[in-house]
């Protein structure tokens, strides 16, 4: 991988600072309540892995971080901005949806199933966003975009349409397309679920390489090896509460709770 | 089993499969060749029969180009795409009324569809035209002045073909808003979320990603009821407007030549219809072009020859 910066990542202000604090997080769906006063804290650089079973959660949380999702109560707060609010002396007006987009551009997310424009080149994927959402000239924005696609591998690709692509190639563009918005904050839904095994590697080659550069990323995955080495920090969630939270190490190597044992016995096995 | 497995590997020279590769008779398509000979025979009683009818044949071009019929095409024309036009941005604004968060718009959008799909065409160009025996005038005042924007009879501005335009192009207005809820929903919701989280406004959400990739189940109903519109236009002529049944009326009630000049009515609709159908496979070929790549370039008779060729022979690969 080739050694340009990501600008964004780690930039303006000191590692360690909190970027991303969340705070009793309620949502629920009819009578089901899916988060139920989550707690939350990322610190800026940091790589925060949620693990938990099918059902707990942690999508549902990681979509109200960009508010994909709305939630029913609590704050969260990204680098001093509260997502979904304006923050007023001391109350917190409801934002409309034109000025949440301002907020979500600064947070990027990568899906389970890419989400891929299929009707654009992989090229105008990377550049749709800085081009038609920040008002990047487009030459501008293509020469960062190439040098992104240069960096996850995929320089050749640029004018194909995802629908050539395989699963772990389009997942890369999308990884890409997220970071040319130059995002502060990176969110990953299980990146490498709907990857056939032999393609997960290079995606999750990709995050390490972004990890190691700085870029602060809140990921849920159930790859344990990936968590065990890549994050500073392992978030464990059922039943819509985090149940137990520490390094690695500890969550993962350590772990207090019998659920969490439970869980990583489960997919360790 | 096992004992045939066997002695079959210990002759191999008479196993199937090996040895000189085999001489292949291809299927005979005699289905083919029956209906087509079915066909040109009635084909052949069909043109017999025509030539012994009273019609003067020769006279049809020059029909063709008469003032009237002309005319009667242009407005035909002008018609049908203003109406359908219309129908397109009134129809593209209630089905996002119709999928919009907001319950109001919502209801407005849903009886909107309920009251313009629901009334015959030709009742709804009734009413419009006689609207002046309801509001005998349609002023509109400008505010703090006693000057008018609009001051007129309503008889004046009702003209046949605003009263026609008005009724062909709301009602094909609720048709296009199912049309175009229909491709927005078939759009997945992973496209949005995916749009959303680059920073995309809801309107560039919709203008750059939803819609684009909606045009593909949009184009081919609306191709569908542009051809309807066209032909459609024909109701206006109970209200007196100038399309190209009308003019052949009041052109075959002077010259007695009714046949003829239906006739020549016939051939330019089937002119306008297949220019219509031209256009639609080009807008539909551009917006299915990025999505399938390697799809099918070439004109129009291309793709036809193509899919009268009998598919590939396909061998076998062992
Ligand atoms: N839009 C929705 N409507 C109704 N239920 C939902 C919706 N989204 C998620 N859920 C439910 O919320 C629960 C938590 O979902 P999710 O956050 O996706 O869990 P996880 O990502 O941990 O598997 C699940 O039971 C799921 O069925
Ligand atoms: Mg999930």
């Amino acid at each position: 991988m080739s050694a340009v910066a990501i600008e964004g990542a780690g930039e303006g202000a000191a590692q360690g600072e909190v970027l991303v604090r969340a705070r009793g997080l309620r949502k629920q769906y009819g009578s089901l309540e899916v988060l139920r006063g989550v707690d939350l804290t990322v610190r800026r650089g940091q790589v925060v892995v949620l693990l938990g079973a099918s059902g707990a959660g942690k999508s549902t949380l990681l979509r109200c971080v960009n508010h994909l999702e709305a939630a029913d109560g609590g704050e969260i707060w990204v680098d001093g901005v509260p997502i979904g609010f304006r923050h007023d002396g001391d109350r917190l007006h409801e934002l409309r949806e034109k000025d949440v987009a301002r907020q979500r551009a600064e947070i990027g997310m990568v899906f389970q199933r890419f989400n891929l424009f299929p009707h654009r080149t992989v090229l105008a994927n990377v550049t749709e966003g800085p081009v038609q959402v920040r008002g990047v000239p487009r030459r501008e924005a293509e020469a960062y975009a190439r040098e992104l696609l240069e960096r996850v591998g995929l320089g050749d690709k640029v004018d194909t349409y995802p629908d050539r692509l395989s699963g772990g190639q389009q997942q890369r563009v999308a990884i890409a397309r997220a970071l040319a918005m130059r995002p502060k904050l990176l969110l990953f839904d299980e990146p490498t679920s709907a990857l056939d095994p032999e393609l997960v590697g290079e995606v999750l080659a990709v995050m390490t390489e972004l990890a190691r550069e700085g870029m602060t990323m809140i990921v849920v995955t159930h790859e344990i090896s990936f968590a065990r080495e890549v994050a500073d920090h392992v978030v464990f969630m059922a039943g819509g509460v985090v149940v137990e939270e520490g390094p690695p190490e500890q969550v993962i190597g350590a772990p207090q709770h019998e659920r969490t044992r439970a869980f990583l016995a489960r997919v360790t096995a | 089993m096992a004992d045939r497995a066997g002695a079959a590997l210990t002759r191999p020279v008479d196993a199937p499969g090996d040895g000189e590769l085999l001489p292949q008779v291809r299927i005979r398509h005699w289905g083919r060749v029956v209906a087509g000979l079915a066909v040109l025979a009635v084909l052949g009683l069909l043109f017999q029969a025509i030539s012994r009818g009273d019609i003067d044949y020769a006279s049809i071009p020059a029909l063709l180009t008469q003032d009237v019929i002309l005319e009667g095409l242009v407005d035909t024309i002008v018609l049908a795409v203003v109406a359908q036009a219309g129908a397109i941005v009134i129809g593209t604004v209630v089905a996002l009324m119709r999928t919009s968060a907001n319950p109001v718009l919502r209801w407005v959008s849903w009886a909107y569809i309920w009251v313009f799909r629901g009334l015959p065409v030709l009742l709804q160009i009734l009413l419009w035209y006689n609207i002046a025996l309801v509001f005998p005038a349609f002023s509109i005042p400008i505010p703090f002045t006693d000057a008018y924007l609009l001051d007129q009879p309503a008889n004046v501005i009702m003209t046949g073909f605003l009263a026609a335009l008005l009724g062909l192009g709301l009602n094909e207005s609720a048709y296009m808003a199912e049309i175009v809820r229909a491709g927005l929903t078939s759009v997945d919701r992973g496209q949005t979320e995916a749009a959303k989280s680059i920073g995309m406004s809801p309107a560039k959400v919709l203008s750059r990603v939803v819609l684009p990739q909606a045009m593909r189940v949009i184009i081919p109903p609306t191709g569908n009821d542009f051809i309807n519109m066209l032909k459609g236009t024909s109701i206006a002529s109970v209200i007196g407007f100038t399309e190209l049944i009308h003019a052949a009326n009041a052109l075959s009630s002077r010259s007695l030549a009714v046949m003829e000049t239906l006739l020549a009515v016939a051939v330019w609709y089937m002119v306008v219809v297949s220019v219509a159908n031209v256009g639609q496979y080009y807008l539909e070929r551009h917006y299915n072009a990025s999505i399938r790549p390697t799809g099918t370039r070439g004109s129009v008779w291309a793709k036809v020859g193509g899919s009268l060729r009998t598919p590939p022979f396909m061998r076998s690969s062992r």
